[in-house]
């Protein structure tokens, strides 16, 4: 547990050593700014909740996050540190958690700091706090399956734009996947179990159901379990091709 | 300290380390030498736990790398070829970080630190992002983070490739200095570096172990190790060479002379000696009683190049005519 943290701790201080962070931090508020007055016509709805500012989550995920999770594991294999890493007293397990953590606090980090959106909406009116709080845990819980997806990625190549370039599209699959674009890619040969399984891996159904403000254990152990499914081909894909 | 048996790592169908075995014990200093893709980086590699061998048995400390990794990376320090290490960290905060996965806390962590960074002379530069550093300071920062929680085995991949003569001499008193109580492994192609750190020596060439034994047993295979350097003056060099070397292959223990340069009023000889004779007694008296006038009486301790070539070369065509 303390190897993760220590893994973790370094990571997120790397964040901020170089422009990553701020440059991250700052496209994402205005991102989120962005989508919710001018595309969620925030004001114009004149309803006293963010529901403008949850819609587009997905969206603004696909591009940051995979910007985020591609340097993961790519910059160490680049650099050679991956054989320093893996030379320490420390599994391969704890590495990919600890890197995990790192980019997913982060990302709460950029999250909570559009914390005056949520008390502008308080003074503007009389809000559901309840859902807006589950709208918060959704928006964190779908970030992480995205890091989820682009550690691994990044794990399989030391070049950065291919690990960023793979790891949208398999986000937009996901994000996308209870929709005919997607479906109707497998339909035509795959049987219906594994249809009815690829559509209820939608991110966007999942993360809509949580942000109603209904928060059911079916949407968290998916998010959670899909999370843990990718961190665990991370550690193969880490032990397999450290080498390569 | 390390035992490494039968060791073996195939990459594809290509056999990058073939069957080695060697062992090493508290105090030595082995030196690994072979030439550039000899498969050096790929044993240390294994031994580190970084790459799984494909067949063999490694252990360090008498832990099994394979079955127990953790225990036996806790025992290791390696430095990889080309020290990698974070470039937007700053030593301080690197070392920092290795001294808290290593399992350090409270002020142990900085004590540590900054003795590491003392015995490498790093406290100039600690608060630089690595980036910025030159290739010598780089190359510290790998040592220091190697050495920081005093490993009983310490493991180098060309700790002195690229830096320029006085950070090898410096490189190679660290080494001597931390020989005493740990058993160290260094890999090289550069050859005085053996005589001058290594205790042991190991070659090893397309994969395979082809020596293994002390720096003078290296040497001592040379036709060049206890032969002498002879340099005569004289007026007339051509008939003194002639009768010099007729008398000097009469000694006992000669095997043979050959006439290297004759220049005005110089004539210089290389005597080898008999195999395991010593022959600067007999070649002494031999000029003392035919009065030669002597420039230059040399005995040569023997040329690790040459006999690196031979080692080395001789697998080449072994090598190639399996392949045939
Ligand atoms: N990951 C790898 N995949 C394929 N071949 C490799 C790999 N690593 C090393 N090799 C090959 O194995 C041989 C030995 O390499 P190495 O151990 O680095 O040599 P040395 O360190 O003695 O110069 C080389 O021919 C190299 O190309
Ligand atoms: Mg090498």
């Amino acid at each position: 547990m303390n190897n993760i943290l220590i893994i973790s701790k370094r990571e997120l201080k790397s964040y901020f050593a170089t422009p990553v962070a701020y440059v991250f931090i700052v496209v994402f508020l205005m991102m989120t700014g962005v989508f919710t007055f001018y595309l969620g016509n925030f004001y114009e709805r004149g309803q006293a909740d963010l529901q403008p500012f949850f819609l587009y989550h997905p969206w603004l995920y696909l591009f940051l996050i995979p910007a985020l999770s591609m340097r993961l594991w790519s910059e160490e294999r680049k650099s050679g540190t991956i054989e320093l890493l893996v030379t320490l007293p420390i599994s391969i397990t704890e590495s990919v958690l600890g890197k995990f953590l790192a980019a997913w606090g982060f990302t709460t980090i950029a999250l909570l700091l559009t914390f005056p959106i949520w008390i502008t909406v308080n003074y503007l009116g009389d809000p559901d706090n309840a859902v807006i709080f589950a709208s918060y845990l959704g928006s964190i819980l779908m970030a992480g399956a995205f890091l989820a997806i682009g550690s691994c990625i990044s794990a399989l190549t030391r070049n950065q734009v291919i690990a960023f370039v793979v790891s949208v599209v398999l986000c937009f699959g996901f994000i996308l996947s209870g929709f005919p674009l997607v479906l109707d890619f497998f339909s035509n040969w795959a049987p219906q179990t594994i249809l009815n399984a690829i559509s209820d891996m939608s991110f966007l159904t999942h993360f809509n159901a949580i942000a109603r403000g209904v928060i059911d254990l079916r949407d968290l152990i998916f998010f959670i379990s899909f999370i843990g499914c990718w961190l665990f081909a991370n550690v193969i894909i880490v032990e397999l091709k450290k080498a390569d | 300290m390390i035992e490494v048996k039968h060791l073996s790592k195939q990459f594809g169908a290509f056999k990058a380390v073939d069957d080695i075995s060697f062992s090493a014990g508290k105090g030595e200093v082995l030196g690994f030498l072979g030439p550039n893709g000899a498969g050096k980086s790929t044993t240390m590699k294994m031994i580190t736990g970084f790459l799984t061998p494909t067949s063999g048995d490694i252990s360090v400390c008498s832990n099994n790398v394979l079955t127990d990794p953790i225990k036996t990376k806790k025992s290791l320090g390696y430095l990889p070829e080309g020290a990698p290490s974070y470039p937007d960290m700053t030593p301080l905060s690197f070392l920092h970080f290795i001294a808290e996965i290593r399992g350090f806390r409270g002020n142990e962590i900085n004590k540590r630190v900054v003795d590491a960074a003392n015995r490498v002379n790093l406290h100039s530069v600690m608060n630089r992002p690595i980036e910025t550093l030159s290739k010598g300071f780089k190359r510290r920062v790998g040592f220091a983070q190697a050495i920081l929680h005093d490993p009983d085995v310490l493991i180098m991949d060309e700790p002195t490739d690229g830096l320029d003569p006085n950070q090898k001499h410096e490189v190679r008193l660290l080494i001597k200095e931390m020989a005493k109580n740990k058993t160290i492994v260094v890999s090289t192609h550069i050859l005085e570096e053996v005589q001058s750190v290594c205790t042991r020596a190991i070659i090893i060439a397309h994969g395979k172990l082809l020596f293994d034994g002390t720096p003078f047993e290296l040497e001592s295979r040379s036709k060049y190790h206890n032969a002498i350097t002879l340099t005569v003056q004289t007026d007339s060099p051509d008939t003194l060479s002639d009768q010099l070397m007729a008398q000097l292959k009469t000694l006992p223990s000669v095997d043979s002379v050959e006439n290297i340069t004759t220049e005005q009023g110089k004539a210089s000889f290389s005597i080898f000696p008999k195999k395991g004779a010593s022959i600067s007694k007999e070649v002494h008296s031999c000029i003392k009683t035919n009065n030669w006038e002597i420039d230059e009486f040399h005995v040569e301790s023997g040329s690790l190049d040459e006999v690196f070539r031979d080692i080395t070369t001789s697998s080449d065509i072994s090598a190639k005519g399996a392949l045939t």
